[in-house]
């Protein structure tokens, strides 16, 4: 449960949003658990269904606008970092450093922004983002570099 | 380049196999030799490794303790109203159509009314029914047809 809510958090960037889509994930995964193939992992079974739902939930005009009003902060600079930050100056640097982060994944293209979550946040695999989206390596390393790419030009000049 | 170009250069992939640590063993020394050689490829590898750094050193914000601890209460809950909203939808359809019968039923045997009234009456109900399941086969119809679906927009 905890992977299918982070995954629909690094997608939607709203924890309310997330919570509520990764639980009708598993519901509408229980409803369809006849094609569910017991040989295969159910996972990424579970990923297509969630991430069906994140991207029509970011499509949607009116979730469009719900989401804005949302927009919370759903990164958190790691906890060794903020330990070792005394000093309140870099302390607010590291916070805009993150908000301008959030916001320039939140612009990413869906598509981008999915693959840039799974590798940064979650940690996986080139191998592992293709199968989960049943799509080539190629295409995910091209996505991750093109969702770089935005991510680099928009933290520019920000330390 | 184009989001779904599904190949990048071999440059490119270098740099982002070294950025993710996923070069295979051999690639590392290419890799520096071509960074000796491509000064823009050099920049470009400071560039995003700066952005490697800032994004590793995040994560995804942990929800409340409370959250998990109610979080299958509430897909169950989910689960529940589903179901709910399927009976009170049979049962919907079934009382207004028995409804519909029997206000039809009085409206025709109702022998104060013109015969003209009690017509408009019957066109105008069976009127107003036809346009509401034609929007709603509409809305179905694109919902599941619409080739833009996954685009973003």
């Amino acid at each position: 449960m905890q992977r299918c809510y982070y995954a629909a958090l690094g997608m939607v960037g709203s924890p309310q949003d997330a919570e509520d889509l990764s639980q009708e994930a598993f519901v509408r995964a229980f409803r369809a658990r006849e094609r569910l193939d017991p040989e295969r992992p159910f996972y990424p079974w579970l990923y297509q269904i969630l991430r069906r739902l994140c991207y029509n939930f970011t499509r949607d005009i009116t979730s469009r606008r719900r989401k804005l009003e949302r927009a919370g902060s759903w990164l958190v600079a790691e906890a060794s970092v903020r330990a070792s930050v005394n000093d309140p100056e870099r302390v607010r640097a590291t916070e805009a450093l993150r908000e301008r982060l959030e916001g320039a994944i939140g612009d990413l293209p869906m598509a981008q922004r999915e693959v840039f979550v799974l590798k940064e946040f979650e940690g996986l695999k080139y191998r592992e983002i293709a199968e989960l989206l049943d799509v080539p390596i190629g295409t995910v390393m091209s996505r991750l570099y093109a969702a770089r790419q935005r991510l680099a030009a928009r933290l520019e000049g920000l330390e | 380049m184009t989001d779904d170009a599904g190949r990048i250069g071999r440059l490119t992939e270098l740099l982002m196999r070294a950025l993710d640590d996923e070069l295979a063993p051999g690639e590392r020394e290419e890799f520096e030799r071509v960074l000796v050689d491509n000064p823009e490829l050099a920049a470009e590898w400071k560039r995003l490794s700066r952005l490697k750094e800032v994004t590793t050193n995040m994560n995804l914000r942990n929800p409340p303790e409370e959250m998990w601890a109610g979080y299958w209460t509430s897909v169950y809950s989910r689960f529940e109203r589903g179901l709910a909203w399927v009976l009170v939808s049979i049962g919907a359809i079934v009382v207004g159509s028995w409804g519909a019968w029997q206000f039809v039923q009085d409206l025709m045997a109702d022998a104060d009314l013109p015969m003209f009234v009690k017509w408009s009456i019957l066109a105008l109900l069976v009127g107003l029914v036809m346009l509401l399941v034609s929007v709603l086969r509409h809305r179905l119809f694109v919902s599941r047809s619409d080739p833009y679906k996954e685009i973003e927009r």
